[in-house]
């Protein structure tokens, strides 16, 4: 199939600690997935897993009929095809918004300072900061600072776009802003990966929801079956938790 | 009389004086300028992280050791022995003199290249780890993550020590006397050897001391300004609101 990521059998132990269990599960090319579930259930792990910050202990990760975690495989190139925002943002303090956006461009990807300034240009204008270019991370509000992340991410256009609690970090009035430009990327077709406490956004963006518990995936499927006919009473009591908590 | 000495003696080794303090300038802004190339490469390599197999371990890990000796020797030994030992011990092992400028500075290089090594790891270590992760999930390696951003911050947060090395090598050069570079030190025993007026020609030389270490410290102090500065320039481009922000900013990085 047209899987962009398979996961197989896929573990993680912090020392004896066992924070995944036995991960399978896939992305296909032009899917938005979300993953929820309580916190410590191992969705950054997870995440980490999947662009190799954490070194799996265990499985198999395919991407284009290879495993990756194979010794000889090429790691910085296999990231270079996965984008990443993280919950903090870490955007580059050193640059502005402009740099953030080209540097990697120029030194991983060897591209040209003027295409890669277009390139930037142009996701900037995507996410709306395009008028920002000259600004440092340090003078950006929580919801531009990711705004640039996105863009940072897509300007190495990568295959996939993950993203891990992209909003948690954010005061309120400024989710909005982050998840509209979210929406766009998902209805523009591309493949996203999204850990999210956002509900409203998971329900109504994502092609396919999963829900993690205590390591493993617990129960998957549509927007639908996983918030209106969930089959695992885990996965209700979490959904009537997170409705009770708003 | 002693005012009056004072005047003498500055009116008749004014040249001598400066000359020295020049070389003592000298040493000291080359020597910590190599020190901090030194330091830097040190601190880069002493933060890869080591691989959990394989040949690249064994080698990191000899590497490591090696420079842990080398800093440990450095920062346990008085630089007035290390002159010695290097001074004289390059004469029986290559059998001729080596040119005392260039055996000082050699000498203030590598000990504050054992210093700065510790204080740009640290500065490294001190940079949040979301810096490395952001770099790295981009897909830069351990070198092009310093260079393009790790360091540069680093830099900036260690700059304060750099100075603070700068003017401690100003002051601890004088040792070199004993391998007897013309620093200010050595020209100032000259002079009082020549007129046996101990302490005036040494009050003289204090003062000169005090003059350079305190211009260093104002022009370190105005770069790290200036190396702060380009804020200003993004907030006039981005409106009022981000005004406010700045003295916050400013505190922080003290
Ligand atoms: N670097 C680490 N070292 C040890 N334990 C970790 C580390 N990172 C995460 N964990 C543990 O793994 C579990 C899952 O964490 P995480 O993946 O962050 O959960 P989530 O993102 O779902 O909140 C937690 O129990 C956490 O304490
Ligand atoms: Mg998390």
């Amino acid at each position: 199939m047209d899987a962009v990521i398979d996961i197989q059998h896929l573990s993680k132990a912090f020392g004896s600690h066992q924070v995944l269990k036995d991960i399978d599960f896939s992305v296909k090319k032009g899917e938005v997935v979300c993953i929820i579930g309580s916190s410590g259930s191992g969705k950054s792990t997870l995440l980490r897993c999947i662009n190799l910050l954490e070194k799996p202990t265990g499985g198999q990760i395919i991407y284009h009929n290879e495993n990756i975690l194979d010794k000889k495989h090429d790691i910085t190139a296999y990231r270079t095809k996965l984008g990443m925002v993280f919950q903090q943002f870490n955007l580059f303090n050193n640059h502005n918004v402009l740099n953030n956006c080209v540097v990697g461009q120029i030194k991983v990807l060897k591209r040209s300072r003027e295409d890669a300034e277009k390139v930037a240009m142009k996701y900037l204008k995507v996410v709306g900061m395009d008028k920002y270019i000259n600004a440092k991370p340090k003078q950006l509000s929580g919801g531009q600072k990711q705004r640039v992340a996105i863009a940072r991410a897509l300007a190495m256009e990568p295959d996939v776009l993950l993203f891990d609690e992209p909003t948690s970090a954010l005061d309120p009035e400024m989710v909005g802003e982050v998840l509209k430009v979210m929406k766009e990327l998902a209805e523009s077709g591309l493949t996203m990966l999204v850990v999210t406490h956002e509900m409203g956004f998971a329900k109504e963006v994502s092609d396919r929801v999963v829900f993690m518990d205590k390591g493993v995936i617990a129960e998957e499927g549509t927007p639908d079956q996983i918030f209106n006919h969930p089959k695992e009473e885990r996965t209700k009591e979490f959904l009537q938790r997170t409705r009770n908590s708003i | 009389m002693t005012l009056d000495w004072l005047m003498i003696i500055i009116k008749e080794n004014w040249p001598m004086f400066l000359r020295g303090a020049g070389m003592t300038l000298l040493i000291s802004l080359i020597g910590t300028v190599i020190g901090s190339i030194i330091g830097m490469l040190i601190g880069v390599i002493r933060t890869i992280p080591v691989p959990e197999e394989g040949v690249k371990r064994g080698l990191l890990k000899l590497v490591n050791a090696i420079l842990s000796i080398y800093i440990e020797f450095f920062r346990g030994t008085p630089m007035i022995v290390q002159a010695m030992v290097i001074y004289y011990g390059s004469a029986l092992a290559f059998g001729f003199d080596m040119d005392r400028v260039v055996a000082a500075i050699f000498i203030v290089s590598i000990n504050t290249g054992a210093y700065m090594s510790e204080i740009v790891r640290g500065g490294i270590v001190s940079i949040d780890k979301g810096q490395f992760e952001a770099a790295h999930a981009i897909g830069m390696n351990h070198f092009q993550t310093m260079i393009n951003v790790v360091l540069p911050q680093a830099i900036r947060n260690i700059l304060p020590a750099t100075g603070n090395e700068f003017v401690i090598n100003i002051k601890d050069t004088s040792v070199l006397n004993v391998i007897s570079v013309s620093e200010l030190f050595f020209q100032t025993k000259s002079i009082a050897g020549n007129n046996f007026r101990y302490f005036e020609s040494f009050f003289v030389a204090s003062v000169l001391y005090l003059i350079m270490t305190f211009t260093v410290t104002r022009i370190l102090r105005y770069v790290e300004r200036k190396l702060d500065g380009p804020d200003n320039y993004d907030m006039i481009m981005m409106g009022n609101q981000m005004q406010v922000e700045t003295p916050v900013i400013k505190e922080k990085n003290r």
